[in-house]
This record gives structure tokens, sequence and C-alpha cells, in this order.
């Protein structure tokens, strides 16, 4: 497999010395990775604070800047930080209003916040944590470590980080972030693996003419293997899986999105067969994102998120942001 | 009853991190198959981390070194592998103090209580196909290194037909069965490496006697 980079070692560190040149209005620290707004720590304001693997830009690192994430810890590509880069974000964040974690349900990043958690209390940050679980295609149960955190990711980023502009103090952002995390439900497909740069070769064999339903975005397999399917046809699918496990009864912020190798084109036309359902289902769209967002490295395939939304969230939704990744209404 | 000084332990990590460089594109197979395709390369980022920290800032007693080692690894690797083989190796120093020498014995509980910790953050049982199902029957095979290089083998090999309930292998369910855990295969090499270490230290004669 082709790729644009130097040497598989270097393509995190030399992402970052980009995306420090490309960003002038962030402090990117590509020796201790981490990635900080420059106003940071924003007086009065609660910090906010992401991480995880690489390979799922924008996420984290492009959500970083007013009205979303303070600060971003990239880990090796598909691998979990470590505690000292998260210690180090929430040190920079902190202005005494205490720092909220946003993480995604895997059990390497649960692990590596965990012990971060510890170390920032010892050196007197209050920290509060969120987890987000919202892949539908895993079973939660005792025999897995649980939902995935995927695209309901930005969705908390968003909201939680409005909040936080706003004043909320600390308390009062960790419960918007739970909330919007429990409102959120995501499934997604691939039609190819992605290649990570290590090993240089797809993560799984998917033959031609096939698909991978209930993907995670690590290049893991999902749950089950079919022919492959028409955009209307995932669309039925996906909803029935998501609408049944989220029941919503309020309208829904919908994301599709990409995973790295689907074009826009096909994104926008999965998007419009996704709203094809919820009308037959007279379910209410309040907002709408198509992008490549919460992405696997080149893998091609999209996933659907819905998000359960009242008029405080829905207005958090609406309020300014101006990240790499996310920007409007400033 | 043989006593080991802060050179066996160091011996013993050079050792490990010399087997995971050799092996790092096996491990990163099998975690391709069930996994994300890092392990080896995450192992790998680590053990050369650890050989490079015992180098930098030498330790006089073994817990010493296992506290640095353990320290390296939480602080380099990431993924669930960090914190795991990180604490495994830190809690293990902890228990072993500041003893310049410590007896096999004293060796095998510091490395049981390192397992015992690993199941409390990973929250994992036996049989749920995770690095303690090589780690468990090395541990418990101690003082015979031998045994326990065999065991940690056997351990890691007998993972294949399990179902993976913890980690992103759980995630596959029925499909984890007939892959070996990655986690397993490492934790098989760093107790090869003990077995060779100590078979090497018995036929120079190195080992004192207390």
């Amino acid at each position: 497999m082709k790729m644009l980079i130097n040497v598989p070692e270097r393509v995190v560190a030399d992402a970052l010395r980009g995306m420090a040149d490309a960003h002038p209005e962030l402090v990117v620290d590509a020796e201790n990775r981490v990635i900080v707004r420059r106003d940071a720590p924003v007086a009065g304001k609660v910090g906010l604070v992401s991480g995880g693997g690489s390979g799922h830009e924008p996420l984290h690192g492009g959500f970083v800047g007013p009205g979303m994430l303070d600060a971003a810890c990239p880990g090796e590509v598909f691998t979990s930080p470590v505690p000292d880069q998260m210690v180090r974000a929430a040190a920079a964040v902190d202005s005494g209003a205490g720092v909220l974690f946003i993480v995604k349900n895997y059990t390497g990043d649960v692990l590596n916040f965990d012990m971060a958690t510890e170390l920032a209390a010892d050196e007197g940050i209050e920290v509060a944590r969120v987890l987000v679980q919202d892949d539908v295609a895993v079973t939660d149960s005792l025999h897995t470590a649980g939902r995935r955190g995927t695209g309901g990711t930005l969705f908390v980023e968003k909201m939680a980080g409005a909040a936080a502009e706003e004043g909320a103090p600390l308390a009062r952002v960790a419960e918007i972030a739970q909330r919007v995390a429990d409102s959120s439900r995501s499934f997604g497909v691939a039609l190819a693996a992605p290649t990570t740069p290590a090993k240089g070769s797809p993560t799984f064999d998917l033959p031609p003419g096939e698909l991978e339903l209930g993907i995670g975005i690590h290049g893991e397999p999902g749950r089950e293997r079919r022919r492959i399917m028409t955009s209307g046809e995932f669309a039925d699918y996906a909803l029935d899986v998501l609408l049944d496990d989220l029941r919503p009864d309020a309208p829904l912020l919908l994301l599709v999105n990409g995973m790295g190798g689907t074009p826009l084109l096909e994104l926008y036309g999965l998007n419009a067969e996704v709203r094809r359902v919820l009308r037959e289902r007279r379910i209410a769209v309040a907002r709408t994102l198509v992008g490549n967002y919460v992405t696997s490295l080149d893998m091609a395939g999209a996933s659907v998120t819905l998000c359960q939304v009242d008029e405080e969230l829905l207005r958090l939704w609406d309020a300014p942001v101006s990240t790499p990744g996310l920007r409007w209404g400033r | 009853m043989a006593h080991r000084d802060a050179g066996f332990v160091r011996r013993w990590l050079t050792e490990a991190a010399r087997a995971v460089e050799r092996d790092a594109d096996r491990l990163t197979e099998l975690d391709s198959a069930i996994g994300d395709a890092d392990h080896g390369n995450n192992m790998r980022r680590g053990a050369l981390a650890v050989v490079a920290a015992l180098e930098k800032e030498p330790r006089t007693t073994p817990g010493a070194v296992l506290l640095l080692a353990g320290r390296t690894l939480v602080s380099t690797v990431g993924g669930a592998s960090g914190p795991l083989y990180g604490t495994l190796l830190r809690r293990a120093g902890k228990a072993l103090g500041d003893a310049e020498r410590v007896a096999d014995t004293e060796l095998r509980d510091a490395l049981r209580g390192g397992a015992d910790a690993v199941a409390q953050l990973g929250g994992a049982a036996p049989g749920d196909k995770t690095m303690l199902d090589a780690v468990r029957p090395a541990v418990e095979a101690l003082p015979d290194y031998a045994a326990a290089g065999a065991a940690a083998a056997r351990g890691a090999a007998d993972t294949v037909p399990l179902r993976a309930r913890k980690g992103r292998a759980s995630y596959l369910g029925e499909r984890s069965v007939g892959h070996m855990d990655p986690g397993a295969a490492s934790a098989a090499l760093l107790f090869g490496a003990l077995a060779r270490v100590a078979a090497a230290e018995a036929a120079a004669g190195g080992v004192s006697d207390g």
C-alpha cells in the first residue's frame, strides 16, 4: 500500500509539525504530544481535554479551539496516549476551574486516562471524566469491553465545549457531556480495511463485493460480513439498529461521517437515504453534519450517529466554534 | 535457595526486550487478526525505552530496576499494554522494596502481586483470553524458571480456542476464537526471557547461595 510519508515511526510527529505550521492559533508541542489552544488557560473556564490514538483526524486535535476542546493528546496510530501527556494537557488548561477528560470507551484509553486522573489529582487539579460509548454494534455485556466511543464523541466535545465557553462550572459541564454521551448512538460500515503505517497492509481482509457491518474506528473487523449493499439498503439497516436502541422522542442531530476513504459524493448520497428513512418513521432532524470527522486512516466506509437533543443542547450545538475541524458562528 | 540482584533483573529485562524486538512482527500479525495491528510496535517502543532507561539511570536493587522499567512502559507504550505491563512490573518492584538481593520465592511473590494488580486494573479473569492467561501459570511455576517459561508459552498457546472477553478483541465475539491472544504471546516472551537468563546464570555458576 502506498503512503505519502517519510518513515512509519515518524508519522505522528511529522503530522504534528505540519499542524503547528498550519495553525498558529494552537500551541502544538510535538515533543510531548500535546495540542493546546493558544489562549489557555482561559480565566475561570473549565478546561476540556480529550485524546486517543492518532489516525482519526480531525478528531481530537482538529477540535481544539474556542467553543470546543482546550487541549488534545494524540497517541501513536490507533494507540491510546500515555498518562504523562494527559497530565501535561490538564496542567496547561486548568485555570483553577477544573478539567473534564472526555474519554472514548476503549480499554487502553480508559486505563491511561484513569492513571492520569490520579496523577492530576496529586498535582491539585480537579478532574471529572466522561466516557463516550455510543457504538451500538458492540453488545454491551460482561463478555465485551463494552460499547466503543465513536462518532458521538464529536457531539460531546462540541456541546460540552460550548457549555464550558459560556462559563458553566465543572459539575455542570460534566453533566452536559454525560447527557450528550447518553443520547448518542452510532453504527458504521467498512468497504475496505484501513492500512496502518506500521503494518503497511490492510488490517483485515475484505474481499471485493463484500462489506463489513458494525465496524469500529481502529481497523478491527465488525460484527457481520455481507454482500455489498446500496446506500439505501445500508441506511435501512443502520437506522433499524440505531432507532431500536435509542428510541428517540425528541429531534435529532445527525452526523453522516466518512471513515477517511469515502468521497463526500457518496456521503451526501448516504445522507439522503438516512433522511428518507427518518422521514418514513416521522422522526425530525434538527441539524445535520456530513463529512470526514471521526476517521479511521484510509478506511473506506461511513458511520451514522444520532443524538437526541432538547432545546438547551441544540443551543449549545449552534453556539460559535472555531477549530481547525469545525468552525461556525463567529 | 538462590538470590537475585539488580544485575539479574536488568539482564532479564534486556533479554525480554531483545525477544520483543525479534518477534515484534509476529505480535503485530497476531494483533492484526483480532485487534488493531499495533501490539508488536507498541511493545518494541516500550522495550527500547526500558533498555535506554536502564542504561541511563542505573539502579542498584531488583525492586528499583522493576520500578523504573514499569514506569518507563507506562510513559512510552500507551494503549492497554502500557498500563498493564507497567503495573505488573511496578507493583512487583514496589513489593521488593530496597533489598539489594531477593530470594527466588520473594521474586515470585512480588510478580504474583503484580499479576493481581493487573487483574484488578483490567478486570480480567482466567480464560478471558488476555496476557494473564500466560502470566498466571508462569508465576505459579516459579521459582522453577524453566517451568515458568514453558508454562507461559503453553498458556499463550491455550488462548487460541478461547473467546475474548476483554479489550478490543472482545468486540469480535465468536470471531476471536482460533487466534492466539497477542498479549499472552508477549507475556510468554517476557517469561521465556526470564527462563533463559536464569539458565545462563546457573550455567555460569553465578547463583549465590542464601
